[in-house]
């Protein structure tokens, strides 16, 4: 199970069943995740919301392959991966997931068009590919006139920005966003939800973890986790388009 | 006396929070250490053996020597010195010839002196084996003995004749196989470069100086001697002198110069010693510059080693400055901890140093007693502190200071060291395959770790280099039953050998440095699709391209240290040897760094990014 073959666009694109996570032994063990189902269509946007600690980045984790379960089972494109090892899981990042973290993770020494160009230079991109799909991306996040800016030049909503465009780099069939307005003042919030509604509006599938109500209003499904479990599904049916955008701002 | 105590209490517990560093520091610099003294304490090791030799031999203070030509009347001259003022004894003069010496498959040239069965009141070689000369019996001084491997009893050539070996024996009146030397030969320090002497070395037609090569001693009787003579048509005479005032042989040897090759050649007991140091001159040599060596890369290690405490002490110092430590405590307690260390490994160092020393000063056989009771004096004692307190002190000052100066808000912040951007590696880096790219952004990011890295590797080569072209040189002139593979060996493999596990220990340290250094950008790399290994190879991509860079500026800086060292032109090792060296530093160096970056590799991504928000 260690190789990864080109992934075919199927629905639901990323599954998750009976998933399990537990951390420490004994008396101290925690369930940070505790039989979780979840489905999530291609080109839908799935919002996670709990308060800290219900388990929430964890699973966010576990779809990514950045974990491993300690049971259950988690499918990308009709294949399994909650088995394949860490250098088939790196392939699959490399290809299918693209990350968007709270903290940001920009690469200190890198400019911002560096740190785009980055996924698409381990996945054995030309320079000069990768340099241009970051172009492109950096334009579409409206950062292109600080594609040359260190992050330590960059607002912390530049930055979320750039790591969009990051997580962008080699047209994921899925982006994870783990509290990407976690680190963010208002202004700076309302810029990333625009693009994330963008990206929504242009088809691409989102799985965001937050407990922020305006960026679950960006999507089309809201789930509810505590303790580890699922405890509610809402559809949103408009999206950001609908009333709950409205209350967070974006239509105005 | 309280902040002493509180100063004292605060580095102990940090040294017990992280032994296995503590241990590597001291590694280190008792590695220097040792080898420093070892170095020191050789200086003028071999001088209370030969003056024991001295006494039991009634070791002469002049020796004079004359080859006999046709028609001359060298003994006169002989005569005449015996009763030149300032001598109060004499012996001789002996007769001598030079021939070609076969010992067990050995072919070798030694000076044949003859002597009578009655002892000589100077100069009378001490027996350690066997007896002393009879009709078709010698007597091999004890080193030329040794490098033949001849033992009392056994069968020798000289010239075409069979002796057996009667025995062995010591002299204080030359030094050891292979420097024996009489006239026409000049040797010592002082007969090198007379001031007034005639040139003398023209050859001479009317008289057969024998074969050409290294020189041994032996003894035979004086009628064989003059056998031997007459077959191999060179004689010549030896005479031992005395004087009333030994301090004075210099003067008494300048006051009489040699004019021509028929007037005596003077030796002086100073000489002869000179001859002896000469023999472990290049073990303390050695010893010194590998200690200076070891210093360095030590000095490169504890730096890198520092550096990684301090970014991870950086809380530590914020939260003593919270509760009212001054910069000046902050920075004490830091200095404090590697003072105590190094006061330890001096201490160490001192101690091996010590032990060492007779195993490495060992006199030549061709003297007696041992060197046990080498040297050791108040001043190699500070000289081997003051170079590890140095080292610490180097080592830690400014990281100390800059650390005790952060602002307060900020270390309790443990902001990360912010890693510098060298764009233009990182542009060069882009067109790269991913583990080369991965590695060569890691050492960017800390362009002084990677310089230090990198001399720490050019340093140890470079003294790896020059043991190997000493040791060429070594058996490029090695004398016939000399085994180069001995004494010189011994001190330049354990120069190879501590220059190579410092250089490991440090490649070790900086590898775990890197590693914790780039633990965040090595997992995000990996959340963003490299796979361990392409970031396990980039960090040992990392080490391995600063080596290669160190190890072929080592092997330049290596023969340029050969040649400084040495008088005679260097022996450059085969390209072979060179090229071993160079590949064999990177294997080493990707054997030593594979297992941090694997390990580093390995850790759960999650948990790591997890931790970097914490």
């Amino acid at each position: 199970m260690d190789t990864v073959e080109s992934l075919p666009i199927v629905s639901p694109i990323l599954r998750a069943s009976g998933l399990r996570m537990r951390y420490g032994q004994g008396s101290g063990i925690v369930h940070a995740l505790d039989g979780v189902d979840l489905d999530v269509a291609t080109g839908e946007t799935v919002a996670v919301m709990g308060a800290s600690g219900s388990g929430k980045s964890t699973l966010l984790h576990l779809l990514g392959g950045l974990e491993r379960p300690s049971a259950g089972e988690v499918w990308l494109a009709g294949r399994r991966i909650d088995g394949l090892g860490e250098t088939a899981l790196a392939r699959l990042r490399r290809t299918a997931i693209g990350f968007v973290f709270q903290a940001f993770h920009l690469m200190d020494e890198l400019t911002a068009a560096e740190n785009v160009e980055l996924p698409a230079l381990l996945a054995g991109q030309s320079p000069r590919a990768a340099r241009r799909r970051a172009a492109e991306l950096l334009e579409r996040v409206g950062l292109s006139h600080r594609a040359e800016h260190l992050p330590s030049a960059l607002s912390g909503g530049e930055r979320q920005r750039v790591a969009i465009a990051r997580a962008l780099s080699n047209e994921p069939l899925v982006v994870l966003a783990d509290e990407p307005t976690g680190n963010l003042d208002s202004a700076a919030t309302l810029d990333v939800l625009r693009l994330l509604d963008s990206l929504r509006t242009a088809g691409q599938t989102l799985v965001i973890v937050t407990h922020d109500a305006r960026v679950a209003a960006t999507a089309d499904r809201l789930i509810s986790m505590r303790d580890g479990g699922f405890v509610e599904e809402t559809r949103l049916t408009h999206g950001s388009t609908g009333r709950l955008g409205e209350l967070a701002g974006l239509e105005g | 006396m309280g902040r002493v105590l509180l100063v004292c209490r605060l580095a102990v517990r940090d040294l017990r929070r992280r032994p296995a560093e503590a241990v590597l520091l001291l590694l280190a610099i008792t590695a220097a250490t040792a080898t420093l003294t070892l170095g020191l304490v050789l200086q003028g090791a071999s001088a209370q053996p030969y003056q024991t030799t001295r006494v039991a031999t009634g070791g002469p203070d002049v020796v004079a020597s004359v080859v006999a030509s046709p028609g001359g009347d060298q003994l006169a001259a002989l005569e005449a010195l015996a009763g030149a003022p300032g001598v109060a004894g004499h012996s001789g003069p002996f007769p001598h010839t030079r021939l070609v010496v076969k010992a067990r498959g050995v072919t070798t040239v030694a000076w044949t002196q003859g002597r009578g069965a009655a002892s000589a009141p100077v100069d009378q070689p001490k027996v350690t084996e066997g007896g002393w000369v009879r009709d078709g019996g010698a007597v091999l001084e004890a080193s030329f003995a040794q490098a033949l491997g001849v033992r009392a009893g056994d069968r020798i050539t000289l010239g075409d004749r069979s002796f057996q070996v009667a025995g062995v024996a010591v002299t204080a009146a030359m030094p050891p196989y292979p420097k024996i030397c009489f006239s026409p030969c000049m040797f010592g320090e002082h007969q090198m470069a007379p001031p007034t002497a005639p040139p003398v070395s023209a050859p001479r037609e009317d008289v057969n100086f024998g074969p050409p090569g290294p020189n041994g001693l032996l003894w035979v009787t004086d009628a064989d001697a003059r056998d031997l003579a007459a077959r191999t048509r060179f004689l010549g005479y030896v005479m031992n002198l005395k004087l009333a005032d030994p301090a004075s042989a210099p003067a008494f040897i300048d006051a009489h110069l040699p004019t021509s090759l028929d007037t005596p050649f003077l030796a002086s007991w100073q000489d002869v010693l000179y001859g002896h140091n000469k023999m472990i001159e290049w073990k303390q040599v050695a010893m010194l510059v590998s200690s200076w060596l070891l210093g360095m890369i030590a000095l490169a290690g504890i730096v890198v080693l520092v550096a990684g405490r301090m970014a991870d002490q950086l809380r530590r110092v914020g939260l003593l400055k919270a509760v009212g430590g001054t910069p000046g405590l902050v920075a004490a307690v830091l200095l404090a901890e590697y003072v105590a260390v190094a006061l330890l490994a001096s201490a160490a160092g001192l101690a091996i140093g010590r032990l060492a020393a007779p195993l490495l000063s060992e006199p030549a056989t061709g003297l007696l007693g041992s060197a046990g009771a080498v040297p050791f004096t108040w001043s190699t004692v500070a000289l081997v502190t003051a170079v590890a307190l140095g080292i610490a002190g180097v080592a830690t000052f400014l990281p100390a200071v800059r650390a005790a100066r952060t602002s307060t808000v900020l270390a309790l912040a443990d902001a990360a060291r912010p890693p510098r951007r060298t764009a233009w590696l990182i542009g060069i880096s882009t067109r790269l395959p991913v583990p080369l790219l991965l590695g060569l952004r890691v050492a960017a990011r800390r362009p002084r770790r990677t310089v230090l890295g990198m001399a720490g590797i050019a340093v140890a080569v470079a003294g790896i280099v020059a043991a190997m072209a000493a040791n060429a040189h070594r058996f490029e002139e090695k004398a016939p039953g000399a085994d180069p593979r001995t004494a010189l060996s011994q001190v330049l493999l354990l120069m190879t050998v501590m220059l190579v596990a410092q250089a490991a220990v440090n490649a070790i340290c900086i590898t775990w440095s890197t590693a914790l250094d780039a633990r965040r950008s090595s997992a995000l790399a990996r959340a963003l699709g490299a796979t361990p290994a392409q970031v396990s190879a980039g960090l040992s991509t990392a080490q391995i391209l600063p080596a290669l860079a160190g190890a072929l500026l080592g092997l330049a800086t290596g023969i340029g240290l050969a040649e400084l060292l040495d008088d005679d032109p260097v022996t450059v090792p085969p390209l072979w040897q060179l090229t071993a060296v160079v590949l064999g530093c990177v294997i080493v160096i990707a054997g030593l760094t594979a297992i941090p970056a694997r390990l580093s590799a390995r850790h759960p991504v999650g948990e790591i990014l997890r931790t970097e928000l914490t």
